[in-house]
């Protein structure tokens, strides 16, 4: 069993009387991938600033281990940030921006350079000691901050959209390395992100927040098959959301079709949302399909199709690698799985 | 690129203003009175080594203090929040936008030996008291004409020019690189030493250059608060160009030497800046 580390307790946090966070109540684990994932303004952010020590929530604890850590400040958290623009030391090459946190807490000379190096190491930059940090690109920058951040060791290490300055392709690379990084330090990583790809790719547990609330906590394969709310259906990918009736357990009926579904609960005939992922909408000939309609617009994706079709209550969008051309009639079939069912919003 | 040819109105300027003044200045330093080539100026300047002397130990002294009052207050300022830092940016340049001389003609007279802090301080009894301890028999501190009354006029008409660079460079160290060396582990000390403070140093570099070359080259400090009695570059190349000794061949020189000197300065001064991010040069 995975042991608790952190634990938010009613965090409130209020700027000016403006409620930015919302009673937030989280637990993160030891050695845990944990990722804070909303649109901007959501307090994602200042969620993370709270567990770095740089802002104390208005009301509620933070708990470290079990002990009250509200009042302690950052320089005396176990608790590394890797920050967003990196702020590295501007003043100093890369050995002696790595080796700063050990130079404070006087670790011996030649810890310190065996630390460096292998904090290199483990950021592939090894050789790049002397060079100053005007003198790396983005990417290695950010593998600066975050092997500066290591070298102390810490219980957690907090990053706050480290990816958000690279082009895709270098994000996609740091994505599965900064997973690699993190299984082979076996640390916590609390992730702050709006990317929900990257959340998806690298997170043990993720944290869907919206409006200073968390939405949802779960697995990466709980938060995209099981959203719990509209919000989440909709960040998490792409979802057709569309109102349904909850006829009884196990019976939905929307766009004019009644299905069998998985969910059940809901009462008897209880107006729901149905959502239903674009890509589990499988396209057949008209006259086969539970729902009718015409295709209205094609985009040629690379790996698929995305073709908005309009039926005679909702223009679904749909995902798939066969084509159809525009103005063409199709079918639609859904089998129980693609069906989910959430409470109105 | 069209916009190019803007730049030449300036440039014509510069060669006429600036280039051509230099080349004057060099001809000058190495003609006599007579007209022909010689480097007679320059050994005869040997002469007023205790000048050149003299005004590089009162702008060094005048820079430190300037670096040891300014500092502190551009770091405060940086602190503080928006509306205290405007305030503080106005007070500051307040002065400035009265006449340089009427400023020193002001301090002359606060420090005269009848003027108004003498004055202050006979009032409050403060010279009774010290004679009476020490049994002198003193009505004055003689403040004015005395190097300290030098410096002290550099100090104040030149502490913004520390101040502003100095508050400008520090003002504007991105809040992440502090937040940074906490999350390290940095306490507030730590932060300071490590961070700030040599982050500031591109500032600090502009200052003192700010401060010590206008310091090492003024005439009318030494002349209103000085008396006349510590002669100063300023001052000797003054008299070379307007005073009976019109010599304007060796005025032309010490200038050269000068120059020559403050430029080396600075050049090492840079070193220290490490290039790159050095602010206002000059």
């Amino acid at each position: 069993m995975s042991k608790e580390l952190i634990r938010l307790v009613d965090c409130v946090m209020e700027f000016d009387g403006e409620v930015v966070l919302d009673s937030i109540n989280l637990y993160i684990n030891d050695a845990e991938f944990l990722t804070l994932l909303g649109p901007s303004g959501c307090g994602k952010t200042t969620t993370l600033r709270i567990i770095g020590g740089f802002q104390q929530p208005t009301s509620g604890d933070v708990l470290f281990n079990g002990a009250r850590i509200n009042d302690v400040p950052p320089h005396k958290r176990q608790v590394n940030t890797v920050f967003q623009k990196y702020a590295l030391f501007t003043h100093l090459n890369i050995y002696e921006n790595i080796a700063f946190g050990l130079r404070i807490s006087k670790v011996p000379e030649d810890e310190i350079r065996r630390r460096v190096g292998e904090a290199l190491e483990l950021v592939n930059l090894s050789g790049y000691e002397r060079r100053s940090v005007n003198s790396l690109s983005g990417g290695q920058q950010q593998r600066i901050a975050i092997a500066r951040a290591i070298v102390n060791r810490p219980k957690v290490l907090l990053l706050d959209e480290p990816l958000g300055a690279l082009d895709l392709k270098l994000r996609k690379a740091m994505q599965i390395e900064l997973k690699k990084i993190q299984q082979e330090v076996g640390i916590t990583f609390v992730y702050v992100t709006h990317d929900q790809e990257e959340a998806l790719t690298m997170s043990d547990t993720i944290v869907v927040m919206n409006g200073g609330r968390i939405q949802q906590i779960g697995t990466p394969t709980d938060i995209y098959n099981e959203p719990k709310n509209a919000f989440v259906a909709n960040f998490i990918g792409e979802s057709n959301i569309i109102d349904g009736i909850m006829v009884q357990d196990k019976v939905v009926t929307f766009a004019g079709h009644t299905f069998p579904c998985l969910d059940s609960g809901f009462g008897t005939n209880a107006p729901v949302d149905v959502v239903v992922r674009p890509e589990d909408l499988h396209l057949t000939d008209p006259e086969k399909g539970h729902i009718r309609g015409v295709v209205e617009s094609v985009v040629f994706k690379g790996i698929h199709y995305e073709m908005m079709i309009q039926s005679p209550t909702f223009t679904w969008k749909v995902q798939s690698t066969m084509f159809r051309a525009v103005g063409q009639e199709v079918g639609m079939t859904l089998t129980p799985d693609d069906i989910h069912i959430m409470h109105k919003s | 690129m069209k916009n190019k040819f803007l730049g030449i109105p300036y440039i014509i300027w510069m060669a006429i203003f600036v280039v051509v003044p230099m080349f004057l200045i060099v001809g000058y330093a190495f003609t006599t009175r007579e007209g022909g080539f010689s480097t007679g100026n320059f050994s005869n300047m040997l002469s007023y080594a205790g000048v050149f002397g003299d005004s590089f130990l009162l702008a060094i002294i005048a820079t430190l203090v300037c670096l040891l009052i300014g500092y502190p207050i551009s770091y405060w300022m940086t602190r503080e929040g928006p509306g205290v830092k405007r305030i503080a940016l106005v007070v500051l340049m307040l002065p400035m936008w009265m006449n340089f001389l009427l400023r020193t003609y002001a301090w002359m007279s606060l420090l005269e030996n009848t003027g108004i802090l003498n004055e202050l301080f006979s009032a409050i009894g403060l010279f009774k008291l010290i004679n009476a301890v020490t049994g002198s028999n003193i009505d004055h501190f003689p403040m004015i004409n005395t190097k300290g009354a030098v410096v002290l006029g550099m100090v104040y008409n030149y502490l913004p020019f520390m101040i502003l660079p100095i508050y400008n460079v520090i003002d504007k160290i991105d809040a992440r690189v502090i937040e940074a060396a906490q999350d390290l582990g940095a306490n507030s000390a730590n932060v300071f030493r490590r961070v700030i403070f040599p982050l500031s140093l591109p500032g600090v570099i502009s200052g003192i250059t700010m401060v010590f070359i206008p310091s090492v080259s003024t005439f009318a400090i030494s002349k209103l608060l000085g008396g006349g009695k510590t002669l100063l570059l300023g001052d000797l190349i003054e008299m070379q160009f307007y005073g009976n000794s019109y010599n304007p061949y060796l005025g032309s020189a010490v200038s050269l030497v000068m120059m020559v000197i403050v430029l080396v300065c600075m050049a090492i001064m840079n070193r220290f800046g490490d290039g790159e991010e050095t602010a206002v040069m000059l």
